[in-house]
């Protein structure tokens, strides 16, 4: 979707932000008695890095996961790409180019890196079962195709030394660059990151950093991340949703979003007298 | 041209060598380069197109005959070509160290004035642009990867496909100019200039011509019988006169085969899939890969463990006779064979050296046992002292005279004398031309009759003619009572131990030597690993008693060895300590080739230096660090010294006084 709506704008590092490509209107989830999200609304623009944050159980996974089609909210609308989202499957979300990662990696860790990656192309692949599995004409030509794209993400990420290492055998750090690799795989407009800078020391943050940075870039992906890390939240996204208790308690650029009221009592707490 | 009478028979210059190997070899493979998990290879005839396309590309940028050209990268082949495109129009390539800092990197491309840059990424071009925000002598930028680099402002940026693109279309426009510049080039013209890492002080631009680099090439060449069906693994640092030998010179003079990997991380696996036929490494590449091979045999099954060490032992026993040529029994021999069948093959095809008929190792030295591992294993390393100064070659060690204590013999065409100090100094015709401008060192290196001090001690073996190093000059000193101080010399026994990764000697002067040790963190921590011994930084590990204990034990076995040499029996190891950080070239503690400054270290760590010679059995430090990326912290720590056994030494003054 390239509609340069009026309200487009070019970001101070020159990356063009276009119109809204998601928006949540009035999302309310309930697991039973227990209210996850209640009366949230917000949009994310093509084109831009949208940050959730918020204290522990404000309810940041559960809105990624109504996001990518998981959850159902009891309540409010999901609209995407103008039209309003009805309930579907998680492989029918991926079909319309969401991809994700989790919090607590998903990888098969028996199999190699290269292996892993290659399942990201699954919704992409056009012949069936039997031609796969007999491997002649054109499910040879896709799968050469497949690998080539695959080869250019495994270039992009820099894990070429790890192409054909079980995952189970890699640390932590480089099985988070996986997974991102295999959610590349699917070449997403829309990538959803659940804390993909959780348990990671410096170094390996300010890497996956660079990465999101540098996908966003180079191939115009709009992302969606949960993060703990203010720090790193702030120098990576163009606007944030604050998230406090299920409710919404602040949207707006990292610096707006920084000096409002609620959000320093969310996070530093209030003196109760 | 009366310079093309030379014993090259008019090749004097590496285009001219280009068009040779278009000619003679031109349908076989020149380059390789790993990409997207293929390897890609280019045949000399393609190589040349894509060289002049870049050349006619860089006239089209306005170069001029005499520009600098740095180029900044990794092994890649389009940074080879760059430098011969900018051979080709009359320009001095400048390749640098790609992991230097910013500051560093500045002095460089300040001090040779470049005109034009070469840089493999987004990362260099982010240092060059720093730079030349206070030099302002850099006209155009040249990047290889396009990756990151969109919204870069390219009034003085270029991509490098376009570049070549721009060169095609001008062809018929520029070819004349090219051929005419070209012609231009003989054995007197400028080939290359590389930067000296530099022990002390900045460094200094050696310059080389193309006699230096295609003499020196051609007697390396014929002193190996290398030809053109080698392949080597062009992996260590460009800007290293080793690398423009031998990936550029001796490519080019024999017409063999570059092969670049995929990735600085890679390295292992690219060797394997190439299997040189000629290898290059440091010591430390050896030793890294021993080190691995030792940790995986130790987590390898009963059965395995002990065919390999019963066969390792065969192999310690009878191997490098076997290598030599020289006579060994029939039994030895089929158990050799045997050997061969089960491990040595085995373990050399996983390693990549199945194909290896020459290797090397020089810069620094090597541990014998390192070096007769690799030899029992029926690989023909060698060893060969040489430096910037004489393009690479001062001495080599023959096929047949191979061993671990001495260097070799002078090679081909090159004059060695040994003066009263017992510095060695060379003549050859590899000898370079100046320092780039800073005549006064030139003058202090090379004298008028062309010898080159090396700064290295050493002495000729009178029996075998063996030249064998003792030490850098300078650093060989004398200790309060009078006797001699080489600090290396322990050093390199302290570093044979796999446990043991850099070790720093102090004495000149002192009653007594004393020495920093730094752990190697891959043994030790397999080791603590294997003992269950918990640690959560290097610097715990480092201070931990069972590791100081480990340490002890090499240090006074490293005296008993010492205390067999007459003439260095003083340097036996008082007291000594385990630094509490890795030594780093980013902190300026070692040279980019990893040589260790000592007056840096006495400097910065001069209070630890005197809790040693005071007999203090522990010292608070505070140590600046430098991080990757240039900002700086501060460790603090409390080390352990401790006192090692030494062996009593008779007084012996009469063999002394010689």
């Amino acid at each position: 979707m390239n509609d340069m709506s009026p309200d487009s704008y070019v970001t101070p590092d020159g990356r063009t932000i276009g119109g809204v490509v998601m928006e949540m209107k009035n999302i309310t989830l309930r697991f039973g008695g227990v209210v996850a999200i209640k009366d949230i609304s917000f949009d994310i623009r093509e084109g831009e890095i949208r940050a959730i944050i918020g204290p522990n159980g404000a309810g940041k996974s559960s809105m990624l996961n109504v996001i990518s089609g998981f959850y159902v909210p009891q309540e409010g609308e999901v609209w995407f790409r103008g039209s309003k989202r009805p309930q579907m499957k998680p492989y029918e979300v991926a079909g319309q180019g969401i991809a994700r990662t989790f919090q607590n990696i998903a990888l098969f860790d028996g199999m190699s890196v290269l292996d892993n990656i290659m399942t990201g192309r699954l919704t992409k692949m056009k012949t069936g079962l039997a031609s796969q599995a007999l491997w002649f004409g054109r499910a040879e030509r896709e799968e050469i195709e497949h690998r080539e794209q695959v080869e250019k993400i495994i270039d992009f990420l820099e894990i070429q030394n790890i192409r054909k290492t079980p995952v189970g055998r890699l640390p932590y750090g480089l099985k988070k660059r996986v997974e991102l690799a295999r959610a590349l795989a699917a070449e997403p407009k829309l990538l959803l990151l659940d804390e993909p800078m959780a348990g990671m020391n410096v170094e390996e943050k300010e890497d996956m950093s660079r990465f999101i940075l540098d996908v966003n870039d180079e191939f115009g992906t709009t992302i969606a991340l949960i993060e703990h890390d203010m720090g790193v939240v702030m120098d990576l996204s163009d606007r944030v949703v604050v998230m406090d208790y299920g409710k919404k308690i602040g949207d707006g650029t990292p610096d707006e979003v920084r000096g409002n009221q609620a959000v320093i009592d969310a996070y530093l707490g209030v003196a109760h007298d | 041209m009366a310079q093309d009478q030379t014993a090259t028979g008019g090749l004097s210059s590496v285009p001219a060598l280009l068009a040779r190997n278009v000619k003679e070899f031109g349908g076989r493979p020149a380059y390789r380069e790993k990409e997207f998990g293929i390897w890609q290879s280019w045949t000399w005839a393609e190589t040349a197109e894509e060289i002049d396309a870049l050349a006619m590309g860089l006239l089209a940028l306005g170069i001029e005959r005499g520009d600098r050209v740095a180029i900044i990268g990794r092994n890649r082949p389009s940074h080879y070509w760059s430098m011969v495109a900018a051979q080709k129009c009359g320009a001095v390539p400048v390749p640098l160290y790609q992991d230097a800092g910013a500051e560093e990197m500045e002095f460089v491309l300040d001090h040779c004035g470049a005109r034009f840059v070469v840089c493999g990424d987004q990362e260099q071009v982010d240092k060059v642009i720093e730079a030349q925000e206070r030099l302002h002598t850099i006209e155009h930028v040249i990047y290889v990867d396009k990756r990151g680099m969109r919204k870069y402002d390219h009034a003085h940026l270029h991509w490098y496909d376009e570049v070549q693109a721009e060169g095609r279309a001008g062809h018929s426009r520029l070819e004349g100019e090219m051929a005419a510049r070209v012609a231009e080039l003989d054995y007197d013209s400028t080939c290359v200039m590389l930067y000296t890492s530099g022990t002390t002080g900045k460094p200094k631009g050696v310059v080389l011509s193309n006699r230096n680099v295609i003499e020196s090439a051609k007697n390396s060449v014929e002193f190996d019988h290398l030809g053109p069906d080698e392949d080597i693994l062009a992996y260590l640092p460009m800007a290293w006169v080793g690398d423009f030998i031998f990936s550029l010179g001796q490519a080019y003079w024999a017409g063999f085969c570059v092969n670049c990997p995929e990735d600085e991380h890679t390295m292992m696996t690219d060797l394997r899939e190439i299997g040189p036929t000629y290898f290059f490494a440091p010591p430390r590449v050896f030793e890294n890969l021993l080190t691995t091979v030792m940790i995986r045999m130790e987590d390898a099954g009963r059965i395995k463990k002990r065919m390999f060490d019963h066969y390792m032992e065969v192999a310690r026993r009878v191997g490098p006779a076997i290598l030599d040529g020289k006579p060994v029994s029939g039994r030895d021999r089929f158990a050799y064979w045997l050997g061969n069948l089960f491990v040595y093959g085995p373990l050399k095809n996983t390693l990549g050296f199945s194909r290896v008929r020459v290797g090397y190792t020089a810069g620094e030295a090597i541990g014998p046992e390192i070096f007769d591992f690799y030899r029992s294993l029926g690989i023909n390393l060698k060893q060969l002292y040489g430096q910037t100064e004489a393009t690479v070659f001062i001495t080599v060690q023959p096929d047949g005279e191979v061993r671990p204590d001495t260097v070799g013999v002078p090679a081909p065409g090159v004059e060695l004398r040994i003066d009263e100090g017992g510095e060695v100094y060379y003549r050859s015709p590899g000898t370079f031309v100046e320092y780039y401008k800073n005549p006064e060192s030139t003058a202090s290196t090379k004298d008028p009759e062309g010898w080159v001090a090396t700064g290295d001690a050493g002495f000729i073996e009178p029996d075998t003619g063996h030249l064998r190093i003792i030490d850098r000059a300078k650093d060989v000193g004398k200790m309060a009572d009078g006797s001699m101080f080489a600090p290396k010399y322990v050093e390199n026994k302290l570093k044979f131990y796999p446990n043991i990764l850099e070790a720093v000697v102090f004495g000149a002067g002192r009653d007594m030597c004393t020495a920093f040790i730094n752990i190697d963190l891959n043994a030790v921590g397999n080791w603590a690993e294997r003992n269950n011994i918990s640690y959560a930084s290097y610097q715990e590990l480092a201070g931990h008693p069972q590791v100081m204990d480990m340490i002890q034990s090499h240090v006074e076995e490293v005296n008993e060895s010492i205390a067999q040499d007459d003439m260095l029996s003083a340097c036996q190891v008082h007291r000594f300590l385990v630094l509490h950080k890795e030594l780093d070239a980013d902190d300026g503690e070692m040279t980019r080739t990893r040589k260790v400054r000592r007056g840096v270290i006495s400097d910065k760590f001069g209070e630890l230096v005197e809790a040693m010679y005071s007999g203090k059995t522990e010292q608070y430090t505070e140590t600046e660090v430098t991080y990757e990326d240039g900002r700086k912290g501060k460790i603090t720590a409390t080390l352990e010294i401790r006192d090692a056994k030494v062996v009593p030494v008779a007084p012996k003054q009469g063999i002394a006084a010689e």
